[in-house]
């Protein structure tokens, strides 16, 4: 192992698809056109000293050391802005470029401290190489001339520091933070040698809009920007290529280490999904990882009153197996099931779906994607036949005009935000139909054509009224439709569309949106060109979340908006491998690749493959698991790398359901919510701990590799095959290779993926098959995959959610998520990422707030038909009179103590985006929070006590 | 299982399918995904709440249950 440096040719790559011949140094080289002589240069192994270019940003020619001569040409231009010609003689090396790069350096060097053994980048500075490849052997300059050597650093963020004395002022944090990340927090103030890199407004980079990404950093030359952790723990010594664990973009990152010691986590060039680009969360929030909370013992209790327990590994599995054994014996096979978590690896997934199926005997398993995403799997499949996004990420860079529904891509998803961005200030044209003003609407260079501030719960009325226009107005691609699409329920659903309850104007008093507006937002997403449709949980979240997710379908195929680059259907899944525990067979209706439980062969299939009898009836979504333990039916749970008890709705009921368990099972790295109503717990492993793959939002899998060993012992799928073994089913697998093997035997679409291939290729996008041995960036383009390939229109009439407004209850409660936190909160809380965000807040307009004598800080109450929190509210334009908003990463904010138990009507996807609220200025906290604190001090206490038991 | 839940979720499938102007595929729809997605408890408790009473349930409702066979 080493530490395995990424090549770095100076200047992008062409996209030209037409090539050119030269000659450098009397090699002969062939590139695309638009290549630089840098680059070209690079690419046959010829190195031309450069400064200020680097292969991730555009280039600049400010540093001067790259300049070369070219045979007939005049003057030294610099190599990375001067693009390569046919029949070119560029030379690189000589006395006079030598000359000159040396004086160049010598200038760099008169005013740069002369601590290199000291310095933390010493073994890792661009200028430290650059003075030893120009040969510098002297300054002749004064030292104690003019210079930047006592100039202060900025310590303000809690990952990287500024050291302005070390600065060349070569621009690449600037252009890194304009170009790849898109925020343009950074510039160059003042001029000559006043010129200074500086965040917002000479601001310190934590006041500034810095969102910390860590492009600067990584663009950064020299030490002036720099990991705190390599200033503390020196360079690292070898890498590890990996997948992050946050959201649905699946980065590819280099975990660079010193033993077992991460010291960062670097992103990866050639992952397919970030192409070097990061997030915060992903960039620099791993400490959760080794965070003293870390549970590495098993534990066992009778009660959750009583202490915890630490016990053997033997000792925990043999008593979680006597239990679930005992749960059965007594209520029946169907008493117990499981819960498979979008944190953990595909073949993790695989086995406790196995283990449930097979093991338990029943389909009593689900997954967190319940509570996010499983609209999108019924809605998709419906209508194309695939519970899956159409497109590859890099796709948007062909689109024309991009629609986001109900997304934050810069907050949720916020790598494939600034891919987003950067198709935007190409010129793009952008649709945000959203409640809140997120930031996409309005920032640099970036500027919605149309933000449709729709009242929540009524995506249904916009998009039925975006088709009626569509429709209407005769802006459809029948002969997409035609070609492509059921015909006979295309003919159907135009009908049922062009019918005047959906006109614009008449739903204009429903939907809160002007007429006007949607009809120039239907016009333009159906006239732009390539329009591709990106959509997050503010569409599936809602009593009609399945149903918005076919009117979006409806509206693509209406279009002519598939198939092809541009253009697509993108839900932005939430978690990491939502998408992955989805296609695992995580629901309770369906087998591995979204196959039903009642299809006879398939059931035969995997019968005989596990060498066992299985149900073919659907088993309890967690929902129904929940109503069933409180009637006595459900009485035994095992929870992997899940916390139900903080991110499921209603939670006083969840609660009361795991409390009425006679057995619940956690697997997890901390004591989460749900683990303090757990009678077994199992330490399970980070994902630094473990192999496997991750499934992205654009169905890419990806690796995810061990990189130190796992804290408490195993790997969460050896933890599941004992388990399974001790239940009596037997699980023999020696390595997660053998798992995703018998994946791909059993699963179509999965039927050509093997760890061998993804090693060659690095990630692939199912469908991979014999069709498709590579993988499928882009679904459908040929056919559709319902059983006869076409695409089927479905009705969608708008029906309004039951969660109403009323003079009790006036204010409608949305909730959302923030940048720097994710998900519940458990990893990120335990990061440096809560300077960023502390604490949950209510966002409330100035009226509502006036009308309520609240100003920003207070605290208020907010009561819904479901029970009430207490949280500070923070006054803000983003949301519109009559709608409150708040995220929930604190389990303290009891976010989930207002949101009612309606729910998705196909799928029960819980209605988190809608409850009717009241906002009251209080001073003290709930009887809710109370009551939790008080009893998660006391499960904290039993905790402490059966680990000095233990 | 609370039979007011099931109600409810019932209701939420047969106004989905209300949409479909020919009742008989709309009932058909309700009833198919009922079978494709209820654990078989909730099954039998809302065809034995539609033989009992089923007062509370919308009349697509009531039909697409009529037509789902008992669970063994």
């Amino acid at each position: 192992m080493s530490i395995d440096k990424e090549k770095d040719f100076g200047t992008p790559a062409s996209t030209a698809t037409d090539n050119v011949t030269l000659e450098i140094d009397g090699f002969s080289v062939t590139v695309p056109t638009g290549t630089s002589i840098m680059r070209a240069a690079s690419s046959i192994g010829i190195e031309i000293p450069k400064l200020c270019a680097t292969d991730s940003i555009e280039p600049f020619g400010s540093c001067r050391l790259c300049v070369v001569q070219i045979e007939g040409g005049r003057g030294m231009p610099a190599s990375c802005t001067t693009p390569v010609a046919e029949g070119l003689k560029v030379v690189t090396q000589n006395q006079k470029l030598a000359d000159v790069r040396r004086g160049v350096m010598e200038l760099y060097i008169s005013d740069h401290p002369l601590d290199c053994l000291t310095c933390s980048a010493n073994g890792d500075c661009e200028l430290q190489d650059m003075a030893g490849a120009v040969g510098l052997r002297e300054v002749r300059y004064n030292p104690q001339g003019k210079n930047h050597l006592k100039a202060v650093k900025d310590e303000s963020n809690p990952y990287f520091s500024f050291d302005p004395s070390k600065c060349i002022v070569c621009s690449r944090c600037v252009r890194a933070c304009e170009e790849t990340q898109g925020t343009f927090a950074l510039t160059l103030d003042g001029r000559g040698f006043d010129s200074k890199v500086s965040p917002g407004q000479n601001q310190a980079f934590m006041e500034s809009e810095c969102v910390s990404c860590g492009a600067c950093v990584q663009a950064c030359p020299t030490a002036t920007l720099i990991e705190k952790s390599v200033i503390a723990q020196g360079q690292p010594e070898h890498s590890i290529v990996t997948t992050c664990a946050y959201c649905g973009v699946g980065c590819s990152f280099r975990a660079e280490m010193k033993g077992e010691q991460v010291i960062r986590m670097v992103p990866h060039k050639d992952g397919k999904a970030n192409h070097g680009h990061s997030c915060v969360k992903g960039r620099f929030a791993f400490g959760y990882a080794t965070h003293k909370d870390r549970i590495t013992k098993p534990m066992i209790r009778a009660n959750i009153k009583d202490a915890w327990r630490e016990v053997s590994w033997e000792e925990a599995i043999n008593y979680a197996a006597s239990e679930l054994k005992r749960i059965q014996t007594k209520y029946g096979r169907d008493s117990i099931g499981g819960i498979t978590s979008s944190r953990c690896t595909n073949e993790e997934t695989y086995l406790v779906q196995k283990l449930i199926r097979a093991g338990f005997g029943n389909n009593n398993v689900d997954t967190c994607a319940r509570v996010c995403h499983s609209p999108t799997g019924y809605g998709l499949k419906q209508t194309f036949g695939e519970s899956s996004g159409t497109q590859d990420f890099d796709s948007v860079m062909h689109s024309d005009v991009i629609m986001v529904i109900g997304a934050n891509p810069t907050d949720g998803h916020p790598v494939f935000g600034s891919m987003m961005k950067k198709r935007l200030r190409q010129g793009a044209k952008l649709i945000v139909i959203d409640p809140r003003e997120i930031d996409l609407v309005k920032s640099p260079h970036v500027q919605a054509s149309h933000h449709l501030k729709l009242r929540p719960g009524t995506n249904v009325a916009v998009m039925n009224a975006l088709a009626h226009v569509v429709v209407t107005e005769n802006l459809q691609d029948d002969a997409f439709a035609h070609e492509r699409c059921d015909v006979a329920s295309f003919a159907k659903w135009k009908a049922f569309i062009s019918g005047p309850q959906h006109a614009p104007e008449a739903l204009e008093a429903i939907t809160g949106v002007s007429a006007a507006e949607i009809r120039a937002a239907a016009r333009l997403y159906a006239t732009a060109g390539n329009g591709a449709i990106y959509y997050g949980l503010g569409v599936t979240e809602h009593s009609q979340g399945s149903t918005t997710v076919i009117s979006i379908a409806n509206l693509a195929m209406a279009t002519g908006n598939l198939g092809r680059d541009g253009v697509g259907v993108n839900p932005l899944r939430g978690q990491n491998n939502v998408q992955g525990s989805c296609d695992m067979g995580s629901f309770p209706h369906e087998f591995p690749g979204y196959r039903h439980v009642s299809d006879s062969v398939t059931l035969e299939l995997f019968a005989d493959a596990w060498n066992v009898d299985l149900s073919g009836e659907p088993g309890l979504r967690i929902p129904n698991m929940f109503d069933a333990a409180l009637d006595g039916s459900f009485m035994g749970l095992y929870v992997e790398g899940e916390d139900i008890a903080q991110s499921d709705p209603d939670i006083q009921h969840v609660h009361a359901a795991l409390r009425a368990m006679e057995c619940v099972i956690v697997q997890d790295i901390f004591l989460n919510e749900t683990a303090k109503f757990a009678h077994v717990f199992l330490p399970g492993a980070s994902f630094l701990e473990k192999n496997g793959t991750f499934t992205n939002a654009e169905r890419r899998i990806s690796p995810v590799r061990k990189v130190m060993r796992p804290l408490a012992g195993y790997q969460d799928w050896e933890v599941t095959q004992l388990l399974s073994n001790a239940m009596g089913y037997s699980m023999n697998y020696n390595d997660p290779s053998e798992i995703m093997d018998e994946i791909a035997r059993l699963t179509p679409s999965f039927a050509g993926v093997s760890y061998a291939k993804i090693d060659e290729l690095g990630s692939i996008q199912w469908p991979c098959n014999e069709q498709t041995p590579e993988g499928t960036p882009i679904m459908h383009e040929q056919t559709f995959m319902r059983d006869n390939g076409k695409g089927l229109f479905m009705l969608t009439e708008f029906v309004a959610t039951k969660e109403r407004v009323n003079s009790k209850y006036p204010l409608i409660l949305t909730t959302g998520r923030i940048l720097s936190q994710y998900n519940v909160g458990a990893q990120t809380r335990r990061t440096e990422n809560v300077a960023w965000h502390a604490e949950d807040r209510l966002e409330i307009h100035p009226h509502d707030a006036e009308e309520r004598g609240l100003t920003d800080n207070d605290w208020v109450g907010i009561k819904s038909r479901a029970g009430e929190t207490v949280l500070r509210c923070l006054v803000s334009n983003r949301v519109q009179p009559g709608v409150v908003y708040t995220t929930f990463h604190f389990p303290e904010s009891g976010a989930n103590v207002i949101t009612t138990d309606n729910s998705d009507w196909a799928t029960n996807c819980p209605e988190y985006k809608v409850t009717a609220v009241q906002v009251t200025k209080v001073s003290q906290t709930s009887d809710w929070q109370s009551k939790y604190q008080a009893f998660s001090d006391n499960q904290l206490e039993l905790l402490a006590q059966g680990v000095t038991n233990g | 299982m609370k039979i007011e839940r099931l109600i409810k979720m019932a209701n939420d499938i047969s106004d989905f399918f209300n949409a479909e102007s020919d009742k008989e595929a709309a009932a058909e729809g309700v009833r198919n995904h009922i079978i494709r997605s209820w654990d078989p408890r909730m099954r039998r408790e809302i065809i034995a709440y539609l033989e009992s009473d089923g007062s509370e349930l919308s009349s697509l409702a009531k039909i697409a249950i009529s037509k789902i066979p008992l669970p063994q």
